[in-house]
């Protein structure tokens, strides 16, 4: 869900942005959901499996193997490009990226470095209620590497190697230097990362780095256009970390020129424990990769139909579905965005409302939607919130929110009973019809009977009477408060409110 | 066009290579040999002739998305110099990530 900015890091930006302008750009890496690797299809989910238990001799790097084209990642990669608005040339091929490192079994890394699968997109997202573009530079495909462990223990320093991750299909996504504040950076991380999952091609799970961020960034005094020296910075593992990363490393490069210093072009390492970035190695020319062009893999020619048949299969997107929100179900645009913002709240939304059909008319579904939304983000999203569970894990499900809602309804149970059923409900799964039923929770609709609990507030409280009739309107709640603490929460308000209010205008 | 020793140099440590004295001088005057021989064909007028990517007349040889048996962790690691577990054990490197 969407986060916001802590007053920490408000307090930050203030800082920042007195006389120096921040320029990021952004470099994201996604896993992508495929079943089998890159280039040879061991399998490309490697949680909880033994350390090298998904290998082959061709994610190995062994002499005289062949590597061969994942369909379904091209797939992939092409469609995340339309839906970041890109070009697709009709031609595209793979590259060698070389370089020695224990990660990285075959001494280079099948990269696409010239003729990427898409380039000269843009990402759109909202920044106080105004829409901010950044560019795409390109969108192209890769492998992962390995995962290293270094060891230190017994005065025995080594570093272990496990490759099941080495091979498994990578999308690197570059933007331009189109963002002006660490907090736009989030933003950005944010729509991106909505956008991928509801694609269906990235878990975006930043915590596992199955979403990667690094930035590159760099400060100058307002008004000037040429931009400044830049650092990247690396080890950003969640949203929460990107804008205290950058926030911290605009500052720290302000103060440098502020002192007189220079700007070091140079890769920094966020360190999350200690709110700082630390320097990790200064790049002095452009790295000496040696690409050139895989000689192991045939290019591919993207052809227009191609194309097109990717795109009639892509879902509907954020920006897609908040619009039909608003103008299906009548929501608010706060409500449209922030239901939307995950696909499965979006989809947990739908469902839910879907289990009422039919509606007697557009008002009475636009009525119930109002109250799936109110439900979903608000009793149900602060537990989710608070015990931090999945909305598809938790053991509310749209069946048991329908469900609920329909009892309110029906004002077999009030708002307020609501809260304690869906309380029992999320806890032990049990449908709110039961819970309801086994526990007898009603409302007290008897006219009667509410009339004589009407008669005792009125008795036990002249105070308030007297205020209502000189013409506080407040007291009439407070009237109200007291009928509900008398019948134990059971009255009907909509019964009680007009009985109340009537039995005030006599004397 | 020459190749110094201080580009024999660069190049070896990307490579990896260990050289002699002797080595480097050698490859020194090989490279240099080839960096000729490239200058020759670069005058070849080749405006007219596309970029080739492959050599090979061929084009989206893709595989469907579908798992196949990994190689048995034994048989991976049956060369390895070093191990631990089932890990790959090497010389320790900083960690760069």
């Amino acid at each position: 869900m969407t986060t916001t900015a802590t007053p920490e890091t408000e307090t930050m930006m203030t800082a920042i942005s007195a006389d120096y302008e921040v320029v990021i750009g952004l470099e994201v890496h996604s896993q992508l959901l495929t079943a089998s690797k890159m280039f040879c299809r061991c399998p490309a989910n490697y949680a909880h499996a033994a350390p090298n238990s998904h290998c082959c001799p061709i994610c190995m790097g062994f002499p005289g193997v062949l590597p061969v084209i994942n369909h379904q990642a091209v797939e992939y990669t092409i469609m995340t490009a339309l839906a970041l608005n890109c070009e697709i040339p009709e031609f595209s091929k793979f590259d060698r990226k070389n370089y020695f490192y224990p990660d990285l079994p075959k001494g280079y890394q099948i990269s696409q470095y010239d003729i990427p699968l898409s380039r000269n997109g843009y990402l759109t997202f909202t920044l106080n209620g105004q829409e901010k573009r950044v560019g795409i530079t390109r969108v192209h495909l890769e492998e992962d590497t390995g995962r290293l462990i270094h060891l230190s223990e017994g005065g025995d320093p080594r570093t272990l190697v496990d490759l099941n991750r080495a091979g498994v299909p990578l999308m690197e996504i570059v933007s331009e230097p189109d963002m002006r504040s660490p907090e736009e950076a989030r933003l950005y991380m944010e729509k991106l990362r909505s956008i991928l999952v509801y694609l269906g091609v990235s878990s975006g799970k930043m915590e596992e780095a199955a979403l990667r961020c690094d930035a590159n960034i760099s400060v100058r005094q307002r008004g000037e256009t040429k931009f400044g020296v830049k650092t990247e910075i690396k080890n950003m593992n969640s949203f929460r970390a990107v804008e205290r990363a950058l926030t911290y490393e605009a500052r720290r490069q302000i103060e440098e020129l502020q002192a007189g210093r220079r700007i070091v072009q140079a890769t920094r390492g966020w360190v999350e424990e200690r709110g700082i970035t630390v320097l990790q190695r200064v790049k002095e020319d452009a790295d000496d990769y040696r690409y050139f062009p895989e000689p192991d893999l045939p290019p591919l020619v993207v052809s227009r139909a191609w194309v097109a048949e990717i795109r009639e299969r892509m879902p509907e997107l954020p920006d897609a579905k908040r619009t039909r929100f608003v103008a299906q179900y009548g929501l608010s645009a706060y409500d449209a965005d922030q239901l939307t913002a995950d696909r499965a709240w979006a989809d947990f939304f739908e469902q839910t409302l879907k289990i009422g059909q039919p509606y007697a008319d557009d008002a009475a579904m636009q009525a119930r939607a109002k109250a799936v939304a109110n439900w979903e983000l608000g009793d149900l999203r602060a537990r989710l919130n608070t015990d931090a569970i999945d909305i598809t894990a938790n053991k509310i499900t749209p069946e048991s929110l329908a469900e609920l809602i329909t009892l309110i309804e029906r004002g077999t149970i009030s708002g307020k009973q609501a809260k304690e059923v869906l309380e029992k409900a999320y806890a032990s799964g049990e449908r709110p019809d039961a819970i309801v039923a086994r526990e007898g929770i009603s409302q007290l609709s008897d006219a009667g009977e509410l009339e004589g609990i009407v008669e005792e507030v009125i008795a036990a409280n002249p105070k308030a009477v007297e205020d209502y009739r000189a013409g506080k309107a407040a007291s009439l709640q407070f009237l109200m408060g007291q009928v509900m603490k008398r019948s134990k929460g059971r009255a009907r308000p909509d019964i009680v409110t007009p009985l109340l209010e009537k039995r005030l205008q006599q004397a | 066009m020459s190749i110094d020793r201080e580009t024999v140099d660069h190049v070896a440590l990307l490579a990896r290579l260990a050289l002699t004295e002797k080595e480097r001088e050698r490859l020194r005057e090989q490279m240099s040999s080839l960096l000729e021989h490239i200058n020759l064909i670069a005058e070849a007028d080749t405006s007219q002739v596309p970029a080739t990517a492959h050599v090979l007349p061929l084009s989206n040889v893709m595989a469907e998305d579908k798992v196949v048996p990994s190689m048995p962790t034994a048989d991976l690691l049956a060369n390895a110099p070093a191990r631990e577990e089932t890990y790959f054990r090497v010389q320790a490197v900083l960690d760069e990530e």
